[in-house]
């Protein structure tokens, strides 16, 4: 399987070619080429920060329709905690499972109760384990796959525990078979998501094999087909709700370190927060801790970039509908079926690196030495309009051969400096010879020539 | 020995703030280079040691990086007080830190143990009143 599918993706014609996008991407994925920005694919963590920053909407994530319900002969649908706190002053989750209903879904199954069972489970694992603290959480693919490309030594201290949508997933999936009698692929499991880095997660998952989720829809696009199906209307609410305050708590910064009930844990969200957090834990700066808790995103899962509502509210709303429910309402020993679910990842995470300059050390060593030296020639402004986000990424870019130094604006302008100086004392000497002429014309000609390829070469 | 490349730096005496800039810039370059994880996080953790002993300790100095293909050797040079016991200071648990920056969770008394610890070679050569140079180099 590809390790580097992602959801994140780029409009082409949307793109204007400016540098918004390669200065916030977090590990310097995007370069501005030819007037158009592109990905590269093995950089790029679909953390969706390019999303916010795209002033003209050209990045954007691929996910499913709510149309492809009809591809199966049973759906259920499994709404990420973030969906509930979209709504204004919502006291009953049932409100909205049951219009999940309504809009065609045959069951639900929430992700917040996988997520009490999964909090249960790494309570288990962390205890069990303790010699090999401090554990890093791994529900939030972006961070995992941030870890795989640039924290190696980070990888064992990876929660080896499967996130609650896969949970919730397998259990859906097993339920809806028991009661249908249908076969396994008959049944649609359609996860509702906060952002794209759980679609890229479906597509390509980490640590398992193959997801148990079938299609992936936007919050986005759920919750205004949601709202005119929502009634509070008790009497024709069926009781769905199976998650309390535990379970919900996970869409937002610190409720999965919550769920641990432990003091010990420390909880950062933000990719950027979260590189300088991964990148003291590597220098062993904390000590003591039971559990790192990192999301991607401001705030948490609300700070997704498929939510509608801003991040800081939706946690506000997600405190009042908490207030009136219980800690928590789903657990391993209530039913048969959660018994024997297997919470553990089966697949190794390995190092993937894509940052290495050459094959081999000694190459990289020499490459890293030409890297020093350009960088050491280049302005220094990290104006990004050579299309990449820094002077050293340019370097780097060059080294590797996918850049030129005339890409930098202000090297270019002293190379058309020289050329201009070499025309006028051409110009010069024609005047001052009247014997080759003919030569000093076809020379001048020639440099001419040379000095309008290059500006063409740099408009757009 | 075949001299590959070299990282200088300067490091600020009274800033917190930018205590170990320079050993995280050594290790995204490390990185970058494909050199093993254990490598890097031994140049890593090591150089970060000495960098936060020269801003609590020595009013900051230079460091220098030299990397070759057998080994990476960090020079770290300031003219701060010297160290009057060398054997004392490389116990753990002993600390000469004030305590204001102890307050702030430095000077537990381990970073010259734990420079020793994740290094295969290290030399301190301390005068008092003139100044230290820690060697270390992490074989590769």
């Amino acid at each position: 399987m590809n390790k580097f599918i992602h959801s994140v993706q780029l409009d082409e014609e949307a793109c204007t070619g400016c540098i918004n996008c390669i200065k916030y991407c977090p590990t310097q994925a995007i370069r501005v080429h030819n007037g158009k920005a592109s990905i590269t694919p093995e950089f790029c963590i679909d953390c969706g920060r390019c999303l916010r920053y795209c002033p003209h909407h050209a990045q954007t994530v691929s996910y499913d329709s709510i149309r492809d319900i009809r591809d199966y002969r049973y759906t259920v649908a499994l709404p990420a905690p973030s969906l509930y706190a979209q709504f204004n002053n919502l006291k009953n989750i049932d409100i909205v499972l049951n219009a999940l209903l309504s809009i065609g879904f045959n069951d639900v199954f929430e992700v917040s109760a996988a997520a009490e069972l999964v909090s249960e489970a790494s309570r288990a694992y962390i205890r069990e384990h303790m010699e090999d603290a401090p554990f890093i959480s791994t529900s939030c693919p972006a961070v995992i796959r941030l870890i795989r490309v640039k924290f190696p030594t980070l990888i064992p201290r990876l929660l080896p525990i499967k996130p609650p949508i896969e949970i919730a997933a397998e259990i859906a999936r097993k339920r809806a078979v028991k009661k249908t009698g249908y076969a396994p692929e008959k049944i649609g499991i359609f996860f509702i998501s906060p952002c794209p880095s759980k679609v890229a997660y479906v597509k390509s998952p980490l640590g398992i094999e193959k997801s148990s989720v079938d299609k992936v829809l936007a919050i986005k696009d759920v919750y205004p087909a949601l709202l005119e199906h929502m009634t509070d209307d008790e009497s024709r609410l069926k009781p769905l709700a199976s998650s309390g305050r535990i379970g919900i708590g996970w869409n937002n910064a610190g409720g999965e370190a919550a769920g641990l009930i432990t003091d010990n844990y420390l909880a950062c969200d933000g990719i950027m927060s979260t590189l300088r957090v991964l990148s003291d834990l590597e220098d062993e700066k904390f000590h003591g801790l039971k559990f790192v808790e990192l999301n991607a995103c401001d705030g948490g899962c609300v700070g997704g970039p498929l939510n509608v509502e801003n991040p800081y509210i939706a946690i506000a709303k997600t405190k009042k509908l908490n207030r009136i429910l219980p800690v928590a309402r789903t657990h391993s020993n209530d039913m048969e079926d959660l018994k024997d679910i297997d919470y553990r990842w089966n697949e190794c995470i390995e190092y993937e690196p894509v940052f290495r300059l050459g094959e081999s050390f000694r190459e990289s060593l020499e490459m890293m030495g030409l890297v020093e030296e350009l960088t050491e020639q280049l302005p220094g402004l990290d104006c990004g309009s050579c299309g990449a986000p820094t002077c050293r990424a340019l370097a780097e870019d060059i080294v590797r051969g996918e850049a030129t130094r005339n890409d930098c604006i202000y090297i270019f302008h002293e190379y058309i400096g020289s050329l201009s100086k070499e025309i006028s004392f051409l110009t010069r000497s024609l005047n001052l010879s009247c014997s080759n002429n003919d030569d000093s014309i076809h020379l001048l000609e020639d440099y001419i020539q040379k000095l309008t390829t290059e500006l063409s070469k740099k408009e757009r | 020995m075949e001299e590959l490349l070299t990282f200088n730096y300067t490091i600020p005496g009274d800033d917190f703030t930018r205590a170990g800039e320079a050993s995280s810039s050594v290790k995204n370059k490390l990185k970058k280079m494909g050199l093993d994880s254990n490598t890097i996080r031994k140049v890593s953790i090591a150089m970060y040691e000495g960098e936060i002993n020269m801003v609590i300790h020595a009013d900051g100095g230079t460091i220098t990086v030299e990397i070759s293909s057998e080994k990476i050797r960090m020079i770290l040079a300031d003219t701060g007080p010297g160290i009057a016991d060398i054997d004392k200071a490389m116990e753990n648990g002993y600390s000469t830190a004030p305590e204001e920056v102890r307050s702030l969770g430095f000077g537990a008394g381990m970073g010259l143990p734990n420079m020793k610890k994740y290094t295969d070679y290290m030399n301190i050569d301390s005068t008092v009143g003139v100044g230290t140079t820690v060697t270390m180099d992490v074989r590769l």
